[in-house]
């Protein structure tokens, strides 16, 4: 339990000071709009294609909207060096980066559920009917990519380039989660019932989250101390 | 008992070795100021002692503890170059923070404490962003000894503080020795450092190059060790 309580001392901390300067919710909101909007001059909304698409483009916004998310998550910490304090205090290296986790998470899943319903207004899709089977899948894509970009963020914190560097390493390393969230949320978003094949990639979601965040929390002190 | 021991300690950054073969020990209740020109080796040190860096050769002991090990850094207290406290959080938000971090019983009260006692319990609600660079310091110091270290370790502690922040600083460190806290400090504020100091190490290039106690022509001429021992 004190684990815990001291990852979201971290996580609450992350979400506090971002309801105050609104830094990067700003920033990854308007960037997520912009792709929802240009994407939609390139496509016809009401064409069949858009429906064979519409996850590809979801998840394509989410994860360009959560690189930004993600790239601010531990450069915030940089400032007045309070990474430093963080590290020299009792709390774990996983605790902090679980807090981190949880905070980036809740900032990305405030983003994609405000962007889901423009989605659906540009692009003239209805409400599906599994719509909690997607939320589920968006909750699992989205933990798949908060674990993966918040460990990166650790690692690319003290580059100079740090703003590319985090996207070209997270992406590849994604590529299971992302198939995956695509996969089924096309799926879910055509209103399609889920065939027997298609639940595979439930397990492979879960088990890319399940690997990820431990591998993770066992490898972040190495990534923060050395 | 030592309270820090330093044992064959080397630092390598690439093929550069910022320390080479360091030993010594800190008896528990000392002062020792860590001296030494810039880039002598003292922040890589007091880095390594905080458990923010690790060693590429040698150990180190913290009051019979490996430096990274949970129960030696709740017993530490750090004041580096930076203040570690957070722009967007008030100063209660940044005191309860930290306090949680080091399982401080009361969270709240000795947050509240530590604000009466730096004086900032009359903007505990004002955001760090919005504060004087001297109040943003008096938190940091409040930050640092929150948790009733037993081991402080400060790193250019009166470099660009107000005249009230050094006396806070001051007043701290006084009843820290007297209590029986073991302090190391970085400094090349020599006169303030020296007056404090029961022990002296000077690191040049990153080797030490002395290690003794302080002595009362120390104090009087505080060149006398660079001149003796520091880089002609």
């Amino acid at each position: 339990m004190n684990f815990l309580r001291l990852a979201w001392a971290v996580a609450a901390k992350d979400l506090r000071s971002e309801v105050r300067s609104k830094e990067t919710i700003n920033a990854s909101l308007s960037f997520a709009l912009v792709i929802l909007l240009l994407f939609s001059f390139a496509f016809d909304p009401d064409s069949e294609q858009i429906r064979e698409i519409s996850g590809g483009l979801l998840w394509l916004v989410f994860a360009f909207a959560g690189t930004l998310i993600l790239n601010r998550s531990f450069a915030r910490e940089l400032v007045n060096d309070c990474l430093d304090a963080l590290i020299a205090s009792p709390a774990s290296g996983a605790q902090l980066f679980l807090g981190k986790c949880l905070g980036n998470y809740v900032l990305l899943l405030i983003v994609e559920c405000l962007c889901l319903p423009i989605f659906a207004v540009f692009y003239n899709i209805r409400v599906p009917r599994s719509l909690a089977l997607l939320f589920l899948v968006m909750l699992l894509g989205t933990w798949g990519i908060t674990v993966i970009g918040t460990l990166f963020s650790a690692m690319t914190v003290n580059l100079r380039l740090r703003e590319i560097m985090l996207p070209s390493l997270i992406y590849p390393m994604l590529i299971p989660a992302l198939m995956g969230s695509i996969h089924l949320s096309t799926i879910l978003i055509a209103g399609d019932p889920l065939a027997a094949d298609d639940q595979i990639w439930f397990r492979v979601l879960v088990g890319f989250d399940l690997i990820f965040t431990i591998l993770s929390l066992g490898l972040v002190e190495i990534v923060l101390v050395g | 008992m030592s309270a820090v021991a330093i044992d064959g300690v080397w630092k390598f950054f690439g093929d550069y070795p910022a320390l080479r073969d360091v030993s010594f020990n800190v008896e528990g209740g000392a002062c020792l100021a860590l001296l030494g020109r810039n880039g002598a080796g003292k922040t890589t040190l007091l880095r390594i002692l905080a458990g923010l860096s690790k060693t590429s050769k040698g150990s180190i002991t913290i009051l019979d503890q490996d430096a990274r090990a949970q129960a030696a850094r709740r017993q530490i207290g750090v004041l580096g170059h930076g203040i570690g406290v957070y722009e967007e959080l008030s100063a209660f938000e940044n005191l309860r923070l930290f306090a949680r971090l080091y399982g401080i019983a009361d969270p709240v009260k000795t947050s509240m404490e530590w604000l009466e006692r730096t004086g900032l319990e009359r903007v505990r609600d004002g955001l760090v962003r919005e504060f004087s660079r001297g109040m943003r310091q008096r938190l940091a110091v409040a930050r640092a000894f929150l948790h009733n270290p037993r081991l402080l370790l400060l790193d250019e502690p009166f470099t660009a503080l107000d005249d009230r922040a050094i006396k806070v600083l001051q007043d701290l460190l006084k009843n820290a020795l007297a209590e029986g806290r073991t302090i190391i400090m970085s400094t090349h504020q020599l006169r303030e450092a020296l007056e404090l100091a029961t022990d002296v190490a000077l690191i040049n290039r990153g080797k030490l190059a002395f290690r003794g106690l302080r002595t009362r022509e120390m104090v009087e001429d505080p060149g006398w060790l660079y001149r003796h021992y520091g880089e002609a």
